[in-house]
């Protein structure tokens, strides 16, 4: 049973099936070549990609030139489309980051829909920002603290966190920036007054010492370090003098990173971010590092 | 069967479902915005799909089934392609009257009358096209919502562009394509042909009964002659446009529209009717060589379709119990592991995990959690001070759950320690395990 065919399947130029078609000549193993005309409905479709694809390449970018790809006469850009995405989603979420920058710090973790908010939006904020010191899951690295942990340098509640988010760690373009200095002993003290009070820190921190270097140690961290770190080398928040007598440590704890600490000082820099971040944004990121688990 | 099929298709985004305040009352709905998917009391949530994979699965096992024993019935009386080109067909018929006419009417010039009736027709199909189109969409949001918003033109761009293609396929599908979209679009008449065997019913003609055929006449003696007066009703009637008396065919769709046709015809020159009939090759052969026929039992009874009941039923049941076994608290645990565990000021150490919990009722829920291991270990929900979790009605939330272990324990020491977490609903009482591993610092 042979099913006629619609006229739009129908082969343009050879309107009777029944026709032999035209042989090529060729013929390999008995199959022969015959020069068959395209279906219509296939030609046809072929015309209208060409016809489409003209018409794309007038419309949209399309031929790469030395500076840029011609632009097309609709004037379509894939970067004007995410500004624009980009545009629609922060003024959906304008109310939220007004109420954000609104409502009291202390706050913001009971009212859910607003914690909620804070922690995705200060989720992405701290993979952009913050992930390359501090670690794309906020553990810290060599010179840069650990978020995760409960101890803070500079304080752990909401409060203490926003300030330093906001106005950055001996950053010398903010006014308003935390500052303070350890020293390098070496050109204050002897080598040895060094090597005693390592010590005694180590003494403080219940690790492995020498009793005998530690009890001398014991007077040069009276004179010397118990103003900023305390008698008991419990650090001071106020002035952002590390705790040394607990097991947490931004450097190392071991003898030699702790002499080397001693005697050469340290200084590092947290950028203040309240001129490329907007409140809200800082906002969000310091409820995120606050609810990681070290928050106070 | 046109009306039941279309019924169900047109009415069913309009039965209403009370599911309480916070949820859509529309008793099928697939809320892709919300991606919950709702029939009946089911509710379903995008980690269930497997569900929906079983239901085609069981679907695609029951056209197995049918074929088998029943032939192409799906295609005849259930395939929507079938139901709108017959509906389409009956208003051709009624708008252009019977076939001879409208095979005058194909032919004739273009003049006024045949505009007219042309017009009258393709709008018919047109407002038939809109409504099922129409109908479509219902099933994806509120039907009285967006039918509202759809006539007073106020609808998403994306109803109107679905409602617009599925007219245009309606139109031209069941309109012009017909049985050209059986033979080369769809891939299930392929799947069919092995799908059947001789025992299979399916449509088909008694040659034994009309051959040899030809058109009886006094003048002629027709004793000779078959049944078949050659008359040529059951070709002509035929969607697919074959001769059924050529025997089984690719093309046949099992509508049986030719038996009717041939039965009519057995009627007024008084033979009996069944020429052309429902009937299974094997019973045939059997017949025709006078012998006699099989049971009906033996015919159904294969193993071809025990195995198909078999497979079919099993995997209704399962997916049933499943269904009415689905927990009622969910949870799952990620260990957070960057990084893999914190060092305290104290020197403990403290692993941190994230939850996320479920809570498909519909009132907001208050979850206790606690762990049980052979260790001593403490345990914090992050925003809570009693180690409770509160779960907005409807909701999936992500809590953070620290676990902390004393310096001196021995979990502090070893690199894996088993925990199990338990979430226990505060009013119910009614509580889940989860299992994790606690890491400490060798």
């Amino acid at each position: 049973m042979r099913i006629e065919p619609k006229r739009i399947w129908k082969m343009s130029g050879n309107p009777d099936r029944d026709q032999e078609p035209e042989f090529t000549g060729h013929e390999w193993d008995g199959i022969r070549e015959c020069n068959n005309p395209l279906p219509r409905w296939w030609l046809w479709t072929l015309y209208a990609t060409i016809a489409w694809g003209v018409g794309y390449m007038v419309a949209y970018p399309a031929l790469p030139l030395i500076e840029r790809a011609t632009p097309g006469i609709l004037g379509y850009s894939t970067r004007a489309e995410l500004a624009e995405d980009l545009e629609v989603a922060s003024a959906a979420n304008a109310p939220l980051d007004d109420r954000l920058v609104a409502t009291n710090l202390n706050e913001i973790a009971s009212l859910t829909d607003l914690r909620e908010y804070a922690i995705r939006g200060g989720a992405a904020v701290f993979r952009n920002y913050c992930s390359q010191c501090h670690g794309s899951g906020a553990g810290g690295a060599f010179g840069y603290p650990n978020l995760l942990d409960d101890d803070w340098i500079w304080g752990g509640d909401i409060e203490a966190i926003h300030f330093s988010v906001s106005h950055g760690i001996r950053d010398d373009g903010d006014a308003d920036s935390r500052y303070s200095e350890m020293p390098a002993f070496t050109e204050l003290i002897e080598s040895d007054e060094i090597d005693n009070v390592t010590e005694f820190v180590l003494k403080l921190s219940n690790q492995d010492h020498d009793p005998k270097m530690a009890g001398l140690g014991a007077t040069v961290f009276e004179e010397q370090c118990s103003i900023c770190h305390g008698e008991e080398g419990r650090g001071d928040r106020e002035q952002g003098s590390p705790n040394v007598a607990d097991a947490i440590w931004i450097y190392g704890g071991d003898r030699e990173t702790v002499r080397q600490t001693i005697a050469n000082g340290r200084f590092t820099v947290m950028p203040s971010w309240r001129e490329r971040l907007t409140e809200s944004q800082i906002r969000q990121v310091s409820v995120y590092v606050h609810q990681l688990g070290g928050g106070e | 069967m046109l009306g039941i099929t279309l019924g169900i298709y047109y009415a069913t985004p309009w039965i209403r479902w009370d599911r309480g305040p916070n949820l859509p009352d529309q008793a099928v709905l697939i809320d892709l915005a919300g991606r919950r998917f709702f029939f009946f009391w089911i509710e379903i949530w995008p980690h269930e799909f497997y569900f929906v994979a079983w239901l085609l699965i069981m679907a695609g096992v029951g056209l197995f089934l049918f074929t088998s024993v029943l032939g192409r019935v799906w295609c005849g009386y259930a395939c929507p392609q079938t139901i709108w080109t017959d509906l389409f067909i009956l208003i051709e018929r009624a708008i252009e009257g019977d076939r001879n006419k409208r095979v005058r009417l194909w032919n004739a010039p273009m003049s006024v009358r045949k505009l007219r009736v042309r017009t009258a027709k393709w709008t018919a199909w047109l407002a038939i096209s809109v409504c099922t189109g129409g109908a479509w969409v219902f099933y994806f949001a509120d039907a009285p919502t967006l039918f509202i918003a759809l006539v007073t033109f106020s609808a998403h761009p994306i109803a109107y562009a679905s409602v617009g293609i599925l007219t245009a396929t309606t139109f031209v599908l069941g309109g012009f394509m017909r049985e050209q979209v059986c033979i080369y679009m769809c891939p299930w008449p392929r799947i069919q042909a092995a799908m059947m065997d001789e025992n299979s019913i399916t449509v088909a003609y008694r040659p034994w009964r009309g051959e040899p055929r030809g058109k009886h006449r006094k003048a002629k003696g027709s004793e000779n002659l078959g049944d078949c007066i050659d008359c040529e009703a059951c070709v002509n009637v035929c969607p697919m446009g074959i001769d059924i008396r050529n025997g089984h065919q690719l093309e046949c769709i099992s509508c049986a529209l030719c038996i009717d046709a041939c039965d009519d015809v057995m009627n007024r020159i008084g033979k009996p009717r069944g020429l052309v009939d429902y009937l299974s090759l094997n019973d045939e052969r059997l017949k025709a060589t006078s012998s006699s026929l099989g049971s009906l039992a033996k015919q159904v009874l294969r193993p071809r379709v025990l195995l198909y009941s078999a497979i079919w039923s099993g995997i209704g049941v399962a997916l049933v119990v499943a269904l009415f076994t689905r927990p009622d608290i969910e949870f799952s645990v990620a260990a957070v592991r960057n990084p893999i565990n914190v060092l305290l000021s104290d020197n403990s150490i403290r692993n941190s995990y994230v939850f996320r919990i479920r809570n498909r009722q519909n009132e907001s829920r208050s979850f206790r959690i606690s762990l049980s291991s052979t260790e001593d270990f403490d345990l914090m929900v992050a925003g809570s001070s009693e180690s409770v979790a509160t779960i907005n009605a409807d909701e999936t939330a992500q809590v953070r759950i620290h676990v902390t272990t004393d310096p001196g324990s021995p979990a502090a020491r070893r690199d894996n320690t088993s925990l199990r977490f338990w979430v226990e609903d505060a009013l119910s009482g009614e509580r889940a395990a989860a299992d994790s591993v606690f890491r400490g610092r060798p």
